[in-house]
């Protein structure tokens, strides 16, 4: 038995300790806003937070996750931070499919919780591990600026 | 569990309940004046027949969309159309996937299918009537309800209205009264002039649950009981098991089977990293057939060597071949572009639910009507025993269109020996290797110059397989000999060339093809636009002019393409050192796209820091919805026209997974402008018309910084000076 707290809930599930947890989330626990996309972290799809910080839950062991604090899209918007994030996405209307926004999201929520005030540069670094096959980068990109603007003016 | 159904579908049922009547629309064009279907009883059928709008007493406004939602906007846009005419207040407007019926047929492939950036196009005028009558009929119902004339009655945000007495009642209230009336046999449509929302920027409907993680794709569909399975497919396409050996494969807990199926070998279990886990311990011995001995290096010798003989004609004036071989300055160039993968973001999958008498299918698919024709007939069972709920599509690109239904198929095959609720899942593995690319191609053009510079002759010929070979569209797409999409952009030059000759080779091979965004146009494009570069560079004369002076009789393009120099400061702004500028402009889709690339070389790799676009694509419906497409289509010629590969050797595709075929990444990112010429035509497609004119843009800039023509793609394979 392995005990995740996932979104705030405490939760058991009985599986093989080496299940990565994208399946673990999407097949056990029907949480399936958390995409796959490619299962050897080249897409970003499937990125989560584990205690805060982003990671590509195709290749973190459930086990990993064993007592940790796991968010995944559908948990963000319990955050102010979270919530600033996907209504920029809203605002800009970012997603196309929509298939990689969750990993988008969760990306970029990470990287403006460490760093509220991220540079072009930075930005870039931070994203490019995400695909959007649809190509809404720019989008992505002026929705990250929208929200850390937003961010700044709601902290002042 | 979670509910499995079709985006939106959820909200309607549970509303539903609470409904006592309501008003259903819905007919096929020509209008022959039905009966509009009134669903007035507390539980209303789901899938009520012709309906296109659902009005309910609450007041909010279902519509239903026969196209599927890929990202390219059809579930805010087709709305849009409805909404305009029948005055709906748009914020109650909301969004269900249509199920299969004839009445949510294309309006001009006769089948349900979204593809061919053709649904604005063909729903423009069907979408508006629909929108139109039920208007009528609200209003003449509150006309008669309140004894006035109908002409002193006038719709507006949901609402009927009669001035003069100030009387005024909802839709919803109207719902059930105008449900009872006939259909009116025509209908005004409104004047451009008159528009309220056509024409404006509006948000996506599909937004806020794309960003909450609740928009439901395939993937996300989980039946009570289902398993999910993984099929081990042969590694060389036209491959069979000869034998196998699951031992070990059903030893990994969860694993619930393993069973002989016509793709291969089949594992199901209670999730998909039990199926994976087990897949990859099967020992499986193919039967590999003569795709085995298949490698692109030989295929390009070969297709080189057809390419040198004439083909058949696909467009013969005067008489290029007399012209070229007197002409005194000729240039002739050879051209290679390899196999593409869609590698949609989300890999195929399908859900389906077969019982004794009846099979329910949840996918992502753009070709309804033909996955449901073949799902009944690999069940076994009639059509109406068969439903195919349409989810959300990760990506279509093309994939999702596939005439043969090879993943719906697979499914149900799946689904007849497990005998339980399955879902199939292609890992990304399975997806980048399962076929169904863009053919490769090798093209040979020779153009001439006269005494001013102006070409005066050209030949063109095109070698790649046919993507309509063999299957059903074939009859209707080939005529004598000649598939109309391998010659598209080229068969059809917009510019004045006086002696032109294009010919076709379309050898086979057990590789399968398919469309794949901008079909044909993503090739011939990058050949016709290089080389009218190349031919302007000849004659000494800047590339934008010189084009323009040969579309005399192609005024979208001259549009086109003046707008995208002026807006992109062709010739005019000064460009940082080691910057350089590079034009292409390409018909596809009855829209016109020109495109500026600025480019620079760093470190030997090729940077595109700006795309200028310019679009003609008629009247725009939805001006934000344009440039997304825009947007998004620039990117997918350029994911192609730098990284884009797909190679064989021994029969095996070498590439696998987004480390080594990568779309375009975040840091790569150019700045994309897109400028609309405003037009007052007829809309005409934009899904894919901005993906065609990149790579020679491209390809272009890069010979002004290099000197030497870039010929082959991906760029990634060029030795950059
Ligand atoms: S699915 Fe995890 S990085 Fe692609
Ligand atoms: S929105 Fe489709 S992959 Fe990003």
């Amino acid at each position: 038995m392995i005990t995740l707290n996932v979104n705030g809930k405490s939760m058991k599930v009985d599986t093989d300790p080496g299940t990565p947890l994208l399946w673990v989330l999407r097949d056990h626990l029907q949480l399936t806003g958390t995409k796959y996309g490619c299962g050897i972290a080249q897409c970003g799809a499937c990125t989560v937070h584990l205690d805060g910080r982003a990671v590509r839950s195709c290749v973190t062991p459930v086990s990993m996750a064993n007592g940790r604090q796991v968010t995944t899209i559908e948990g963000l918007a319990e955050t102010v931070l979270g919530k600033t994030v996907q209504s920029a996405w809203q605002d800009i209307d970012v997603p196309q499919c929509g298939y990689c926004q969750s990993g988008q999201i969760m990306a970029a929520t990470a990287l403006l919780q460490e760093n509220p005030a991220p540079s072009a540069a930075e930005i870039s670094t931070a994203m490019d591990g995400i695909l959007c096959r649809c190509g809404t980068y720019n989008r992505i990109r002026s929705a990250i600026d929208a929200a850390a603007a937003e961010l700044k003016g709601a902290a002042k | 569990m979670k509910t499995p159904q079709a985006p939106g579908r959820r909200k309607f049922l549970k509303d539903s309940v609470a409904l006592a009547g309501g008003l259903v629309i819905g007919f096929t064009l020509p209008l022959k004046g039905g009966r509009a279907w009134a669903a007035d009883t507390p539980v209303a059928p789901v899938y009520p027949p012709n309906a296109f709008i659902r009005i309910g007493l609450d007041d909010s406004i279902t519509i239903i969309v026969n196209k599927s939602e890929m990202g390219q906007g059809v579930y805010t846009s087709l709305p849009m159309l409805i909404a305009e005419e029948l005055e709906a207040d748009w914020s109650r407007i909301r969004v269900e996937s249509a199920p299969v019926a004839v009445v949510y047929n294309h309006t001009s492939f006769g089948m349900q299918l979204t593809g061919g950036s053709s649904s604005i196009p063909s729903s423009w005028e069907q979408m508006r009537r629909v929108g139109a009558s039920a208007r009528v009929l609200l209003v003449r119902a509150a006309a008669s309800l309140w004894s006035v004339p109908e002409s002193e009655c006038h719709a507006e945000n949901s609402r009927v209205l009669h001035a003069n007495s100030g009387q005024s009642l909802s839709y919803g209230a109207l719902a059930t009264a105008a449900a009872k009336l006939e259909l009116p046999q025509d209908v005004d449509l409104k004047s451009a002039a008159d528009f309220k929302l056509i024409g404006k920027s509006v948000k996506r409907l599909d937004t806020p649950e794309k960003v909450t993680g609740r928009a439901q794709y395939g993937l996300d569909v989980y039946l009570p009981g289902m398993l999910t399975v993984l099929v081990a497919r042969s590694p060389v396409f036209g491959g069979k098991v000869r034998s196998f050996d699951a031992t070990e494969a059903r030893k990994v807990p969860g694993v619930q089977g393993v069973y002989q199926v016509p793709t291969g070998v089949a594992v199901a279990a209670s999730g998909f990293w039990p199926a994976k886990t087990a897949r990859e311990l099967l020992e499986i011995v193919w039967d590999e057939g003569v795709g085995a001995t298949l490698s692109t290096k030989g295929m390009r010798e070969q297709y080189r060597a057809l390419a040198k003989t004439p083909g058949l004609s696909a467009r013969r004036e005067g008489d290029a071949g007399g012209i070229l071989e007197a002409a005194q300055q000729v240039i002739r160039a050879d051209y290679e572009v390899p196999y593409l993968a869609h590698a949609a973001m989300e890999p195929l999958n399908v859900v389906v639910d077969l019982k004794p008498d009846q099979c329910t299918i949840w996918t992502g698919t753009q070709s309804q009507t033909m996955d449901h024709a073949m799902a009944a007939k690999t069940a076994g069972l009639l059509p109406e025993q068969v439903k195919i709920h349409t989810t959300f599509l990760g990506g279509g690109f093309g994939r999702r269109a596939n005439p043969r239904s090879d993943f719906v198929i697979e499914a149900v095959q799946v689904a007849l020996v497990v005998k339980k609720p399955v879902k199939v899942v292609w890992t990304r593995e399975d997806d980048m290797r399962g076929g169904y690319y863009r053919p490769m191609w090798v093209d040979s053009v020779a153009g001439a110059i006269g005494q001013d510079g102006k070409p005066v002759a050209w030949r063109h010929t095109i070698v790649g397989q046919s993507i309509v070979a063999d299957t059903p569209f074939e009859s209707f797409m080939t005529h004598d000999g000649i598939d109309a999409t391998s010659v598209e952009g080229a068969a059809n030059l917009p510019y004045s060339i006086p002696n032109i000759e294009v010919g076709l080779h379309s050898p086979k091979n057990v590789v399968p093809v398919q469309w794949w965004r901008s079909v044909g146009h993503s090739h011939t494009a990058f050949v016709v636009e290089t080389m009218m570069d190349e031919l302007a560079h000849q004659a000494g004369q800047d590339e934008v002019q010189y084009r323009l002076a040969l579309l005399e009789k192609s005024p979208r393009h001259a549009g086109v393409l003046k707008l995208a120099a002026d807006k992109s400061g062709w010739g005019k702004a000064k460009l940082p050192a080691g910057h350089a500028l590079g034009v292409a402009v390409h018909q596809s889709f009855d829209s016109v796209v020109a495109e500026i690339a600025e480019v620079s070389i760093e470190g030997g790799k090729v940077r595109v820091h700006r795309v200028v676009c310019a679009v003609d694509c008629g009247m725009v419906v939805n001006p934000d919805g344009v440039r997304q497409q825009v947007e998004s289509a620039v990117v997918f010629g350029l994911s192609a026209a730098l990284h884009g590969e797909i190679s064989l050797d021994k029969g095996r595709v070498l590439q696998s997974n987004f480390h080594d075929y990568t779309p375009l990444r975040f840091s790569e990112m150019p700045k994309v402008e897109v400028h609309i010429v405003e037009s007052h035509d007829r809309p005409t497609g934009i899904g894919e018309p901005g993906t065609p004119p990149i790579a020679p843009a491209v390809a272009n800039a890069l010979f002004k910084l290099t000197g030497k023509r870039l010929r082959q793609l991906p760029i990634d394979r060029a030795t950059l000076a």
